[in-house]
């Protein structure tokens, strides 16, 4: 049984009256700070490879783009990481472009292993893998994935997914569940706003963290909602996800699953992560560089994913996060050995 | 006499034990703690930032006050032992609310792996107070295994929903002979102080006091509360009655 309809969704969108949005907002914040207080937790991202075999039309790092591909080295991440740990945070999340050719299990195990020796906690968004990948991640030391569908409307999917890996939806629909079976406990899911029929697209989200809810009860979930941006002048969103719709869609989300933690990446300007963080994000990204080899040189090689609209330093983070009354976070889990 | 509480061979003046998970800050904590009286604090294993030893949460409390690390985000016994195991390690003491949950909707208590994991860690020589749903089986196990006390919930974990689980916690704190502190769900003093009525030795508190909107005044109205239901149930409370009494007796007449 669907919890929402892509109906109401949409007539919750498509509401405008400023007084309801304010009734959405409250009931957002209320249940956030009843389930989460004024705990923010804080991670920061670590490029290992932009390297992508696959053809995603909105996609910076896409594989018929003509960007500066660049791969680290054990040494250069163990150096990155050392720069990452340096800023305060103990939670790490590893990305790679959508490459097992270029990034494949093995190099992602080592990249695990080295992060051990710095971080807490320690997720990944990579590629969909296998179970038995997943397995032996786990078994590294890792402890979340992080998989987003980008649109679960199939035929927008085939339309955006044009070559590689990445064209087969069904392996990644199903993803998050080989990830929970290989037993790594945190498991983030997203859309990519504006890419897919939004309404539809959400309302397929909640359901499928619902399954997944269901038959993984023990996985600590979250959700991000990565709004599309416009690529090098070409215009790929079907819908354009405003700031408005963009509050509703995360404060709709807190009120349908008030323990479910809500991720708010450097995408989103200052102001606006300032404005959420007080009615529902849990969980923030800070010092982010979204360029491969970003934290040690001002001019990495490697072209970042996005450009990151909020600029602040993690200790302009941790210090806005102190002014405004919140706790900011920075381990959240002690690692212990997942064999 | 004064009323004292024993607990793992200790003895406390306090019956409020205080949660530190939530709070704006660790000053906020910090106030808290000194308002409620509270004696024993748990914090989370997970949240102690070993990198941060002067700012970290055990710089904001008390040093006279009992750490009760806890194992927050442990989903086996397993992982429990675990976290428990690297609390002692890091020094920070031997007493250890174990917290096993694998529900991270409604963050329910595995009692089964929460009875396997007391078995182990009081073996081991730790204080044990496991959290658990109030069933009388799972009690008596985790009596046999050595617990220091159980940790019946009230009502969901976060929910501030009160005793929802009045009448299990009243068959624990009838039937079990280790100390009964109802943990979860107590989001308002009168909520303490009707589990203090009832016979529970002691609360836990954490969301109630970490969200209002002055944490260290709702932590000396708690504190008031679990004394006057303490004290209410060493009065012996007038029993309730379903039904009105008839002020002369049926049967007083044969005794006339």
């Amino acid at each position: 049984m669907p919890m929402i309809s892509p109906e109401e969704i949409r007539a919750i969108l498509d509401d405008h009256n400023p007084v309801h949005l304010e009734t959405l907002a409250g009931d957002a914040r209320r249940l956030t700070r009843q389930y989460f207080g004024h705990a923010i937790g804080l991670y920061t991202p670590l490029y290992l490879s932009n390297f992508c075999a696959s053809h995603c039309t909105y996609c910076g790092f896409h594989s018929h783009h003509t960007i500066t591909r660049v791969k680290l080295t054990g040494e250069q991440t163990e150096r990155e990481m050392q720069a990452i740990a340096a800023l305060g945070t103990q939670n790490i999340l590893l990305l790679t472009g959508e490459s097992p050719q270029a990034t494949p299990p093995e190099y992602l195990i080592t990249a695990v292993r080295l992060a051990k020796k710095y971080f807490q906690g320690i997720a990944l968004e990579v590629y969909p893998m296998r179970e038995d990948e997943y397995r032996a991640l786990y078994q590294a030391g890792a402890d979340g994935v992080t998989v987003y569908q980008e649109t679960y409307d199939c035929t927008r999917y085939a339309e955006v997914h044009l070559a590689g890996e990445k064209k087969n939806y069904a392996f990644r629909r199903q993803a998050p569940e080989r990830v929970a079976r290989a037993g790594l406990r945190q498991i983030s899911l997203g859309i990519l706003l504006g890419l897919g029929p939004v309404a539809e697209d959400l309302a397929a989200l909640y359901g499928h963290l619902q399954e997944l809810e269901r038959n993984f009860p023990g996985v600590e979930y979250s959700l991000s909602f990565p709004r599309l941006r416009t690529i090098k002048a070409r215009e790929f969103a079907t819908a354009t996800v405003d700031d408005a719709a963009f509050v509703k869609i995360l404060c709709l989300t807190r009120c349908l699953f008030p323990r479910v933690g809500l991720n708010l990446s450097t995408r989103e300007t200052a102001s606006l992560r300032n404005h959420l963080l007080d009615i529902c994000i849990t969980r923030v990204s800070i010092g982010s560089k979204t360029s491969v080899g970003g934290y040690l040189t001002d001019e990495p090689p490697g072209d970042p994913q996005f450009d990151v609209a909020d600029n602040r330093s993690a200790g302009d983070m941790i210090l806005h996060l102190n002014a405004h009354g919140f706790d900011p976070v920075f381990t959240d889990w002690r690692k212990i050995d997942n064999i | 006499m004064p009323d004292t509480f024993l607990l793992g061979g200790k003895t406390f003046t306090s019956r409020f034990l205080l949660g530190t998970g939530k709070f704006s800050s660790k000053e906020a904590l910090h106030a808290s703690i000194l308002a409620s009286g509270a004696q024993i604090v748990t914090v989370a294993v997970r949240r102690i930032d070993l990198n941060r030893p002067d700012d970290n949460i055990l710089a904001h409390i008390p040093p006279e006050t009992v750490l009760l690390a806890n194992t927050s985000g442990a989903r086996t016994a397993d992982e429990a032992i675990r976290l428990a195991r690297l609390a002692r390690a890091s020094g920070h003491g031997t007493w250890v609310k174990v917290e096993v949950i694998n529900d991270s909707k409604y963050l329910l208590p595995d009692n089964e792996g929460t009875v396997a994991a007391t078995k182990i860690l009081a073996a081991e020589g730790f204080t044990v107070l496991p959290y658990i749903s109030p069933d009388l089986y799972a009690a008596r196990r985790l009596v046999a295994a050595g617990a220091a006390a159980v940790m019946p919930l009230g009502s969901f974990i976060g929910s501030n929903q009160g005793l929802r689980t009045r009448e299990f916690i009243k068959v624990l704190i009838d039937e079990i002979d280790i100390p009964v502190i109802v943990d979860a769900g107590i989001g308002a003093p009168s909520h303490a102080c009707e589990a203090m009525e009832l016979g529970a030795d002691a609360v836990l508190v954490n969301t109630a006091v970490a969200i209002a909107n002055d944490p260290p005044l709702i932590a000396r109205a708690f504190a008031l509360a679990i004394n006057a239901g303490r004290t209410a149930y060493l009065s012996g409370l007038p029993q309730q009655r379903a039904t009105g009494e008839a002020s002369s007796p049926l049967t007083g007449f044969l005794f006339e």
